[in-house]
């Protein structure tokens, strides 16, 4: 009785739109919206297409990258949480938590006013580049072949650099919670058993706190790079014009140029590449515990 | 173990916080993290339309944006949406969440698996599928307020609701169920005991639960874009259309409200969560 109603409701508000799509990336477009159920594969041999197999893959390269900078600043921030004072340590993971309850959107537009060409960045570069200038000009050296005739603002907005930057600012928080969530089971007998032992803290961190965490680094990359293989609005606001992921073409197919069966099909091999990750994951941490239990 | 060691007051191998290229990384990421956000908040309150050099506090933006009738109907429809969706996605939710927890039948894996679909799959998906789904079934639109907001409040609790079942579950998760063998040994009906017991312990996760679905409902821009219409557009969707168009110090003002009720309400749950989680003792 009780499972009835949410069922339901899964079933009418998602289960049913989800097939819809399904059916349609099967489907011909005929006209302005009608779509002929074909059972064509057309639609996926077309997302084959050099075209957008690049815009695949430069999906799979940010979200790769995005999640291997993650990965690398926030590991010192997890291990630097673990090992807190303990009063200091819910505050330390508030903070990391915060930004993560603020809007998306928002986090986005607050990158633009700093990466932008007079945006704070550029503005402060300027002040260097100022700085620099009178410094050689007072030792009556001649400036403009050491760093320029003139500042140039560094083009940090509207291109792949700002993707990454953007989706790592977005992302950050969800490498650090698994690893600190694995990193503070840790029993910390074994590293102060390494370091009375004479390994050096490299050591340590690399025979011991690694495979230590590795459950939490799994989780981590896994739930770093799904979202970001997903993303639609950092590209969106901060990318150019080639820095287009998978999600902005779906969307244009579903606004602008009004293809809804490529844009389905499109949408259903990212679902099936997002569950291929999430299985991968299923049957490794099954091997993991049946490696540890056996 | 730990506390037969002598104190020492040099820094110890462990006392990873101690050191300084630790201190530094550790500041430069909460640099990293907040400096945007600040920036964002406090150029809200400059006098300054180029929004770059402080030129002195005003509040002006805050009175532009509250004068702006397309923001705060975008403001307006935004509450409203989060307010019915919080309702339906709570209930919806709990009822997952006690059954999942209480009952075993066939299919239990598919129905949980099922459940956490919409948490797992890629928005941008979701957002287009609900698309779709409302221009095919030829769901009515340019109904009179707030009727016309049906779809995107639907689109919002078909994402809500499997969040807060996730919340009220772990609630659960700590019943003592002794409470339930007491609860019927003195002849409480299953109705009596479902009120008088299992609603005062789940009323920690309900809020919770009720808060976090207001919180993403209000956030959501991905979903929204795509079942909103011209007539039906809410905070982050018109925040979005103006960020396009240029960036104002109109659109911090707008974006620091919404900043600051998102941090006020997931202040009041997790402290509620905190405090349920102390209360577990008694």
């Amino acid at each position: 009785m009780l499972g009835i109603p949410p069922g339901i409701w899964l079933t009418i508000f998602f289960i049913i739109p989800l097939s819809l799509i399904w059916l349609f990336s099967f489907g011909d477009k005929r006209g302005l919206i009608d779509i002929d159920l074909t059972w064509t594969m057309a639609n996926y041999a077309r997302a084959m297409d050099p075209l957008y197999l690049q815009i695949f893959l430069k999906s799979f390269w940010f979200a790769g990258i995005t999640t291997l900078i993650c990965l690398i600043v926030a590991f010192p921030i997890a291990i630097a949480i673990t090992f807190a004072p303990s009063r200091v340590r819910p505050i330390l993971l508030l903070l990391v938590i915060l930004p993560f309850w603020t809007n998306l959107l928002i986090r986005t537009y607050a990158l633009i006013a700093v990466l932008r060409t007079k945006g704070y960045v550029n503005i402060g570069l300027e002040y260097l580049w100022d700085g620099i200038n009178a410094v050689l000009i007072f030792f009556g050296m001649e400036p403009s072949g050491l760093i320029g005739e003139r500042f140039v603002p560094a083009p940090l907005l509207y291109n792949n650099f700002a993707v990454v930057f953007g989706l790592v600012y977005v992302h950050l928080p969800f490498m650090v919670l698994p690893l600190y969530a694995s990193l503070d089971r840790m029993d910390r007998s074994y590293l102060e058993a390494s370091l009375d032992l004479g390994a050096t803290q490299l050591r340590t961190f690399v025979s011991i706190i690694v495979p230590l965490a590795m459950p939490g680094i799994i989780s981590g990359i896994i739930i770093t790079f799904i979202p970001a293989l997903g993303s639609f609005l950092t590209p969106d606001l901060l990318g150019g014009t080639d820095s287009q992921m998978i999600a902005n073409v779906i969307e244009r197919q579903f606004k602008s140029a009004n293809d809804w069966p490529f844009g389905s099909a499109l949408s259903f091999i990212l679902m099936y590449v997002t569950f291929f990750v999430l299985a991968a994951r299923a049957l490794f941490s099954k091997r993991n515990s049946t490696m540890e239990s056996g | 173990m730990r506390h037969l060691l002598p104190k020492r007051k040099s820094i110890g191998p462990l006392d990873y916080i101690h050191q300084r290229w630790m201190k530094l990384t550790l500041a430069l990421s909460f640099v990293f993290l907040y400096a945007p956000l600040l920036i964002l908040v406090i150029f809200s309150f400059n006098d300054s339309r180029r929004n770059i050099v402080w030129r002195g506090l005003t509040f002006k933006y805050y009175e532009k944006a509250w004068n702006n009738d397309g923001l705060i109907e975008a403001f307006a429809n935004s509450l409203t949406i989060a307010f019915f969706s919080t309702i339906i996605s709570t209930i919806l939710g709990a009822m997952v969440a006690l059954l999942l927890w209480r009952f075993r039948f066939t299919l239990k894996g598919v129905y949980e698996g099922s459940m956490t679909l919409p948490i797992v799959i890629p928005e941008i998906c979701m957002g287009v599928s609900m698309m779709a789904f409302f221009s095919r079934v030829g769901w009515p639109s340019g109904l009179i307020w707030p009727f016309n907001l049906s779809a995107i409040t639907i689109a919002h609790i078909t994402f809500c609701f499997p969040f807060v079942a996730v919340i009220i579950r772990a609630r659960l998760a700590n019943f003592n169920l002794e409470f339930e063998e007491a609860a019927k040994d003195l002849g409480a009906s299953e109705w009596q005991f479902f009120r008088d017991i299992m609603i005062p312990f789940m009323k920690p996760g309900l809020i919770a639960g009720a808060l976090l679905a207001f919180t993403l409902s209000l956030d959501d821009f991905v979903i929204t874009f795509f079942t909103s219409g011209p007539d039906t557009v809410t905070l982050p969707v018109k925040i979005y259309s103006m960020v396009r168009f240029s960036v104002t110090p109109e659109i911090n003002a707008a974006s620091t409200v919404l900043i600051a009720i998102t941090l006020l309400l997931t202040t009041i749950a997790l402290w509620l969560q905190s405090r349920a989680g102390q209360n577990l003792g008694h």
